[in-house]
């Protein structure tokens, strides 16, 4: 199970490494996370060894980049007609799912691994917590994981990886978005405090958060373990359901 | 005997559209199963529920004793399958993409290695083998994707148009290729052309809007056509069959 679960995952994460994608998605994310921390987050003028206004910025380039990996999953095989060849081979549903994302959460901890530089330069600088920053990559880890498997079941819907693309990147949006100051104040001015708080829990901002400031808390990877799989499920589902349509 | 591939009353509805009404086919070892009729009359949909990629509205298929529908995976290990186009990954290599099959299809080591020089040679795809699936001509897709169905040696192949896009030469091969495939196992293709019938298929179905309208050899579809026909006896049998301007054809 295992092992065939990863023949599909090579096959995905190589794919990625086929196509201009990967350099492009790579240079980008490195570029875009170097601009964030330095010269928007400031990182030298803080005076402080540490990543905040690297980690920071993540959930909004996750945004943005995360969609790109995912959108291509399903859609791709639809538009080519592979997802006959690939549904026809003896593979569980289950092996195809989470093989896909597997491929796709690599990739993307390959360009999250690319920015150990920025960890190495304050350690270089300073004496950092690397407790706290390790906390802030698990964090950065798994809502980049969250993502993808939002765009994963998403990408199973359609042959158009545009519209995998902004559907993944709306979605996402308002996965963070239920803990945005604006919307919790909105709800907090009238709903009663269990609901503001429930609707807090939900967001994906507040528990990457939590972890990006040194605060590991099992809810908060409680919270995105249930995000993947509740998606990857849902993806399972989309897929079976066209079958019969 | 008992049939490599059966159906039993399949049906298929897409919203409003019945485009599958009632089939039913037995295919025996040893056959070569020509599927044809008009575009649209519904030869890929009933090939897609034979392989389960896509669900019956009613009815059931049987691969080798299995029922597709019940236990998918052990029905999918029984047969090889070309869908219609050959579709492939752009960016894999040929001898790449084959050893990819290879592994989905559970072999490893020293007899994934044979597997795959095996369905290279079959199909001769020696000279392409380093290329990626996106600078091959459309015959050698093709042969690619028939290397990719019959690589673990399945008693059922299913293939959508085998012959499509290839030149005379390569449809030549090709077809003694299935011919020869032909004589220990059940193979279904589904062409547009007659003469694919004469030279390889041992019966010959012709389905209509969704219905059987002939199931039968070639020469009992030719031995239809008016004594006075004497040039394209098939096609004058199969216009006969799926059209209403040929006197004696059915709506």
């Amino acid at each position: 199970m295992i092992h065939r679960t990863l023949i599909i995952a090579r096959r995905e994460f190589a794919a990625y490494f086929g196509t201009p994608l990967a350099a492009v998605f790579l240079v980008i994310f490195l570029f875009l996370s170097g601009l964030f921390t330095f010269n928007i987050g400031g990182l030298y003028d803080r005076g402080q060894a540490d990543l905040r206004p690297f980690f920071q910025y993540h959930p909004w380039l996750f945004l943005f980049l995360v969609p790109a990996v995912s959108m291509r999953l399903w859609a791709e095989e639809r538009r080519t007609g592979t997802i006959e060849l690939i549904t026809t081979l003896p593979f569980r549903l289950g092996e195809l799912v989470v093989g896909k994302f597997l491929a796709a959460w690599g990739f993307t901890l390959v360009a999250l691994a690319l920015t150990a530089p920025t960890w190495l330069t304050v350690i270089w600088l300073g004496e950092p917590d690397n407790g706290v920053i390790l906390s802030g990559y698990v964090g950065s880890a798994l809502m980049a994981g969250a993502f993808l498997a939002v765009g994963a079941c998403i990408s199973a819907f359609s042959k158009s990886q545009v519209i995998a693309f902004v559907s993944c990147v709306v979605a996402c949006f308002l996965l963070l978005l239920t803990g945005f100051p604006a919307v919790q104040d909105f709800f907090s001015g009238w709903a009663p405090r269990a609901v503001v708080e429930a609707f807090a829990s939900m967001s994906a901002l507040i528990h990457f958060e939590a972890l990006s400031r040194g605060v590991v808390d099992l809810r908060d990877l409680l919270y995105f373990a249930s995000v993947i799989v509740a998606f990857l499920f849902m993806n399972a589902l989309v897929i079976d359901w066209k079958k019969a349509l | 005997m008992t049939a490599l591939v059966e159906t039993r009353d399949l049906h298929k509805r897409f919203g409003g559209i019945h485009a599958v009404r009632g089939v039913n086919l037995r295919v025996e070892r040893g056959e070569v199963l020509g599927f044809l009729g008009p575009n649209g009359a519904g030869k890929t949909t009933t090939m897609r529920m034979i392989t389960g990629f896509l669900e019956a509205s009613e009815g059931s298929a049987w691969v080798d004793g299995v029922n597709v529908a019940l236990d998918p995976l052990r029905a999918k290990t029984r047969m090889g399958y070309l869908p219609e186009g050959a579709p492939c990954y752009p960016d894999m290599r040929v001898e790449e993409f084959l050893g990819f099959i290879a592994r989905a299809r559970g072999y490893r080591g020293a007899e994934l290695k044979a597997r795959v020089e095996r369905a290279i040679d079959a199909v001769n795809l020696t000279l392409v083998r380093k290329q990626t699936f996106e600078t091959l001509s459309k015959g050698y897709r093709r042969r690619t994707g028939i290397a990719q169905a019959l690589l673990h040696d399945p008693p059922v192949l299913i293939m959508d148009e085998p012959t499509d896009g290839l030149d005379p030469n390569q449809k030549f091969e090709v077809r003694a290729l299935i011919r020869r495939l032909g004589k220990d196992r059940a193979i279904i293709l589904s062409t547009h052309l007659l003469e694919e019938v004469e030279a390889v298929c041992t019966r010959a179905v012709i389905i209509n809007r969704g219905l059987v309208v002939f199931d039968g050899t070639p020469a009992a579809m030719d031995a239809l056509a008016p004594a006075g026909v004497k040039a394209n006896r098939l096609d004058h049998v199969f216009r006969q069959l799926t059209t209403s301007d040929v006197p004696g054809g059915k709506a």
